[in-house]
């Protein structure tokens, strides 16, 4: 999903950067928060960080015979909020532009907006609409993954459009969701996966934490504590 | 069915997830136009409407080689960090429940 260096028109990085700041400005805000009010959580926060570190260097192959990678922004969208897996993303970001000529400074704005905006606003708003309806929170985490990421994707494409509207926006649009968003839906699938995998994990050894951030059901709570 | 057996089947999934593009494209490779990364292909896209970037990368690994040396420090960073917390959680959990 990055938009590689130089490859957005000036305006538009500057578009991007001045809608994504504001979302990082309260997410280093909301950071401070939670680990000010339940000190034990920067634990699960570098849990999270570092799972985003791991899926976005996994360029896995895909169905359609290009390469992508998962996001990984889902984990830390559901657990802390949209915002606080903006500033995770970012990190994420910085890192690639920085050492592996991955996305860029230039187009970091735009980056931010998709994989630390878009993707974890979505997954954060999946699960917390499926857990209201009483559904395990394994299948809630499942498709609060899998929709992360795939809008992530769907958001590059549509900014790439916005950019490039050659011959129309939607034209454009069809070429960049083949080249990204079709690719990404298996990927989606397995980021969904892993992220059930961790979440299996969270749910056996810190119930109680996941409660006191109010993203698990005390209700289901108490039948996984017996059966872990 | 306990959760260690679900994490196995999801694991298992996700590898079969991986490994079907290779037998369906088995024998092709990057020279016949596969395996190439999709951020590459919209910026092929891009550079077919006659936009210029403007500005590249000030630096880019030198070869494919330190590329995935830097992708590999990236994944054994995240990869630490998630192994410690939880080995350091699973201790935690056990001995509360011994006393």
């Amino acid at each position: 999903m990055h938009i590689m260096e130089g490859f957005l028109p000036w305006y538009w990085c500057v578009f991007w950067f001045v809608v994504s700041i504001p979302v990082i400005a309260y997410g280093i805000y909301k950071i401070k928060k939670v680990t000010d009010e339940t000190p034990e959580s920067k634990s699960l926060l570098a849990v999270s960080g570092a799972f985003m570190f791991v899926l976005s260097s996994l360029k896995i192959p895909s169905v359609t015979g290009s390469c992508s990678h998962p996001t990984g922004n889902g984990l830390g969208a559901t657990l802390f909020g949209p915002a606080v897996a903006s500033v995770l993303a970012l990190i994420v970001l910085l890192f690639q532009a920085i050492l592996l000529a991955h996305g860029g400074l230039t187009t970091l704005g735009a980056n931010v907006f998709s994989m630390g905006i878009v993707g974890p606003f979505v997954a954060w708003l999946i699960y917390k609409l499926l857990n209201k309806t009483g559904i395990n929170s394994a299948i809630s985490i499942f498709f609060a993954a899998f929709l992360g990421d795939l809008l992530t994707y769907v958001t590059t494409a549509i900014q790439l459009s916005l950019a490039f509207p050659q011959p129309s926006f939607t034209s454009a649009l069809s070429v960049f969701m083949g080249i990204f968003a079709v690719t990404q839906i298996p990927l989606a699938i397995a980021e969904g996966l892993l992220t059930v995998v961790i979440w299996n994990g969270l749910t056996s050894y810190k119930p109680y934490l996941l409660e006191k951030l109010k993203v698990l059901n005390p209700k289901e709570n108490s039948s996984s504590k017996t059966e872990s | 069915m306990n959760k260690l057996k679900i994490n196995v089947i999801l694991i298992v999934l996700v590898i079969v997830i991986g490994v079907l593009p290779l037998m369906i494209f088995s024998g092709l490779g990057e020279d016949q136009g596969y395996f190439g990364g999709s951020d590459d292909a919209a910026g092929e896209v891009i550079e077919a409407t006659g936009f210029e970037p403007w500005y590249s990368s000030f630096w880019e690994p030198p070869s494919g080689e330190i590329a995935s040396l830097l992708f590999a420090v990236q994944a054994a960073i995240g990869a630490i960090i998630i192994g410690y917390f939880f080995g350091y959680w699973r201790a935690e959990a056990k001995y509360k429940q011994d006393k």
